[in-house]
């Protein structure tokens, strides 16, 4: 009767059902687990934390004070604690909590972060005159303020500075992004014109046709260059004293004092003084520093806007090469080619193609792209500038098109089977009208097909979007100097290499010589990774809904 | 086939129809086959089959399924062409010249020879642009040519009053009726000579059907028009002349008044009073 009853059981399916739901289950818990682990890692990094302030008393040993944001605190067993050579008792508890402690001043200490016994924390208190300072170098500061300089004169101390630091940090904040703006753009846009020139004259040295007319011309030229950077100069120097006027002078946390140039500063506030209001505002203020500044002290600080741009435009430029050739592609095979054995073998190359190991791409892209491609094109093109490569070297354009042929297979099989679908009805209503077989095809098929070629595109771009190790091969580097895109003529630089986010998280995540300072940001950039290809996939869907909508199959 | 079995076939008075007088003999040829067969790879599908299509009038094509006039009725515009290993032997004059001659502009032929499918099949675009679909292609652009190509389409398919004050939704909401009537006006909106029906009410209903036909009457005044049906009461309803094809070959080519009436053959007979088919 049982096993009547267990066989009645797996022939209901019921078996079935629990499994393949329970697989469901599993997927959706490992997706949003893994979404939530990497946005709660990465997004408490901005909240500004408390600062405490204790007295750490080894037993036996003279004690200090330290300063510092706790990260984290963990259970070590005794023996552990032993075997660091710490004087822990033989008698006491099993484990003992041992804290991280980021108490930051590089500058003094050697190192941010510090494993600290939490037993030996005692007299902890957190004092509202403790700051975090913010600086372009040498990481966070924590301390107290002594007092404010204005060219080396003091004139505000102790508590009484703060509205004035903070006033002039805004003023030092303003020259930094004329100065920024006066280097970016001005001159720039300035030495852009001395390369074009230099490479001008050594066009007409190459072709022989440097007469001293043109020479002379380009010398006017170069001369004006010349008078107008000698201008900018001396605003920068100008500039440049202005941020270096103003200075404080600060006591860490043993009563050390060091001087800092506002220069150096980016933000100083008392955390343990804000309210969460206040304290949620610079959250947000943070979180978007993040998203919109560029990179400080090799990644590890500041912001992520160049790899968030470099990813979307080769993404983007991805998309524009691979759809229309892979609907091309997907045209002729399902459209013109005869259908017999080699367009058998064409179909099966193909699908097989998208299973190929994304680093051989990148080989082949280093080796056919760069290298034969791009080096012809500079022989060809770009002679004037050799021996230093234009299109010869990793860029952008070949990071995109690399990614493209790796993508290419997935739009192929999308289109192939969106262009398959079309009733035959259709086809043959166009073709009685007197319709050509192309006209048909531009007219009527392709336009229902639509939605299939975006489908295509959408896979391509989840494909290639999260694509990172062809791109170390091809055109993605560490810290790219400026944007693919600026104003200055042609304007988007497609030879440029390029800041990718994946790149960055294995770069910031393993490469970096701060590991654990840079360990948030390794999950918010990875957040942001997800985020931004799932907005470009949203966006595709979204069209491709549309598209679908306006082009609905004939239903009977 | 659902008729009634009756010794002289269908009653044609009993239709509704006035009872004409016409000879093949004293028409004006639009389409003359002096002979053609076509084969499917090695299996032949068409037996030299000679037959004139007379100009205005509507012609029926009868006959069991799988004899070929589906595929006869697709040879006059050539759409054999699309399939893979058929191949046509002879040829098809139209007005005088070989559709299957070398260099036969096919896009040309088929403007000049429309056709109207089993299953109504618009595009998926709006009415308006449905028909204007046709003039397009022929590279026709100016607004208020197409816009009266397409009200005059419409009326002459019989469609504009129920369709006029949504020309520009998509086609794809009408009704199959509405939807092989706009068929229709999309092929006469080139101005053909011919049009070609293929079972053009076997997706529909009976109304619809009627309305169909009702239509086909009205376009033969203008057009020369070949129907293929599988419904004998309709090729009795609505053709002039009709054909009964059998096995790939042309049994019998007449009036449909004599054909129905007073078949000259044993297997017309047969089938016209339901015998088999």
């Amino acid at each position: 009767m049982k096993k009547n009853s267990l066989n009645a059981w797996f022939k209901s399916g019921s078996p079935g059902i629990w499994m393949s739901g329970g697989a469901v289950s599993i997927a959706v818990i490992m997706t949003i687990g893994l979404l939530l682990v990497i946005a709660v890692r990465g997004l408490g990094h901005f909240w500004p934390a408390d600062l405490l302030q204790a007295t750490y008393a080894i037993p036996g040993q003279a004690s200090h004070v330290v300063v510092g944001e706790v990260v984290q605190a963990e259970e070590v067993p005794l023996a552990r604690l032993k075997g660091a050579g710490l004087p822990v008792p033989d008698n006491g508890p099993e484990f003992m909590t041992r804290e991280l402690l980021k108490v930051g001043n590089r500058d003094i200490y050697g190192a941010d972060f510090t494993w600290l016994v939490g037993d030996w924390l005692v007299d902890q208190k957190k004092p509202v005159e403790l700051m975090t300072l913010v600086r372009r170098e040498w990481g966070n500061f924590y301390g107290t303020l002594v007092s404010v300089k204005e060219s080396g004169k003091v004139i505000a101390e102790g508590e009484a500075g703060w509205p004035t630091l903070q006033e002039r940090i805004v003023r030092v904040e303003d020259l930094a992004k004329q100065l920024s703006k006066l280097e970016k753009k001005d001159i720039g846009a300035i030495n852009h014109g001395l390369e074009r020139l230099r490479l001008k004259t050594r066009k007409l040295e190459l072709e022989k046709t440097l007469t001293a007319e043109a020479q002379a011309d380009i010398d006017a030229e170069r001369a004006e260059l010349d008078a107008k950077y000698k201008g900018l100069e001396s605003q920068l120097l100008e500039l440049h004293h202005a941020v270096d006027r103003d200075s404080i002078v600060v006591r860490e946390a043993d009563g050390k004092e060091i001087e800092i140039s506002l220069g150096k500063i980016v933000h100083a506030y008392q955390p343990n003084g804000m309210s969460v209001f206040t304290k949620l505002r610079m959250y947000f203020a943070n979180l978007w520093e993040f998203l919109s500044d560029d990179p400080r002290e090799a990644n590890t600080e500041g912001g992520i806007f160049p790899a968030i741009f470099g990813t979307v435009m080769m993404t983007l430029i991805m998309a524009m090469i691979v759809t229309p050739f892979g609907v091309l592609a997907a045209v002729y095979l399902r459209e013109y080619a005869k259908q017999g054995p080699l367009t058998r073998v064409i179909r099966i190359a193909v699908n097989n193609l998208a299973g190929v190991p994304a680093i051989v791409y990148g080989v082949f892209g280093l080796g056919f792209f760069v290298y034969v491609l791009g080096g012809s094109l500079d022989r060809l093109f770009f002679a004037e500038a050799l021996p230093a490569p234009t299109f010869g070297t990793p860029g952008l354009m070949w990071a995109s098109l690399t990614l493209a042929i790796l993508a290419v297979p997935v739009v192929i099989v999308a289109t192939e089977e969106g262009l398959a679908r079309i009733p035959r009805a259709v086809r043959e209503g166009s073709l009685a009208l007197g319709a050509t077989k192309a006209e048909t095809l531009w007219k009527v098929v392709l336009p229902m097909a639509s939605p299939a070629m975006m489908t295509g595109m959408i896979l391509a771009v989840a494909r290639a979007a999260g694509e990172v190790a062809p791109l170390m091969l091809v055109g993605v580097v560490k810290l790219a100097p400026s944007l693919p895109v600026d104003g200055n003529y042609p304007y988007l630089h497609l030879d440029q290499k390029i800041m990718h986010l994946g790149f960055h998280i294995y770069d910031v995540g393993f490469q970096s010589p701060n590991v654990e300072a840079a360990r948030p940001l390794v999950y918010a950039t990875a957040l942001l990774l997800v985020m931004v290809i799932a907005g470009l996939n949203l966006s595709a869907v979204a069209i491709r809904n549309h598209l679908r909508e306006k082009y609905k199959a004939l239903d009977h | 086939m659902q008729h009634e079995s009756q010794p002289h076939g269908i009653n044609i008075s009993a239709l509704g129809r006035e009872k004409q007088n016409l000879s093949l003999a004293n028409e004006p040829v639009t389409l003359e086959v002096p002979g053609l067969s076509l084969f499917y790879g090695e299996k032949q599908a068409l037996f030299d089959v000679k037959m004139n299509i007379p100009k205005q009038r509507v012609t029926a094509f009868i006959g069991p399924s799988g004899c070929g006039k589906s595929t006869l009725l697709r040879c006059f515009n050539r759409m054999n062409d699309l399939v893979d290993g058929c191949r046509v032997e002879g040829e098809i004059n139209l007005d005088g010249t070989n559709i299957y001659r070398k260099g036969e502009d096919v896009a040309e032929l088929r403007r000049r020879v429309g056709m109207v499918f089993q299953k109504p099949n618009p595009f998926p675009k709006s009415i308006y642009e449905n028909v204007a679909y046709g003039l397009r292609i022929q590279g026709i652009n100016q607004k208020r040519v197409l816009d009266e190509a397409v009200e005059q389409s419409l009326r002459g398919a019989a469609l504009w009053d129920e369709v006029k004050d949504r020309l520009h939704e998509s086609a794809l909401g009408m009704s199959g009726g509405q939807q092989q009537r706009l068929v229709i006006a999309r092929t006469i909106a080139v101005q053909p000579e011919v049009l070609l029906l293929d079972e053009p009410c076997s997706a529909l209903d009976p109304i619809s059907t009627l309305k169909v036909e009702e239509l086909i009457y009205e376009l033969k005044s203008k057009f020369t028009i070949v129907i293929v049906t599988h419904n004998m009461q309709q090729a009795a309803r609505v053709s002039d002349y009709t054909a009964f094809m059998y096995m790939g070959k042309l049994i019998e080519f007449g009036d449909t008044d004599t054909l129905f009436t007073n078949p000259a053959k044993k297997q017309t007979e047969d089938y016209i009073t339901g015998r088999y088919g």
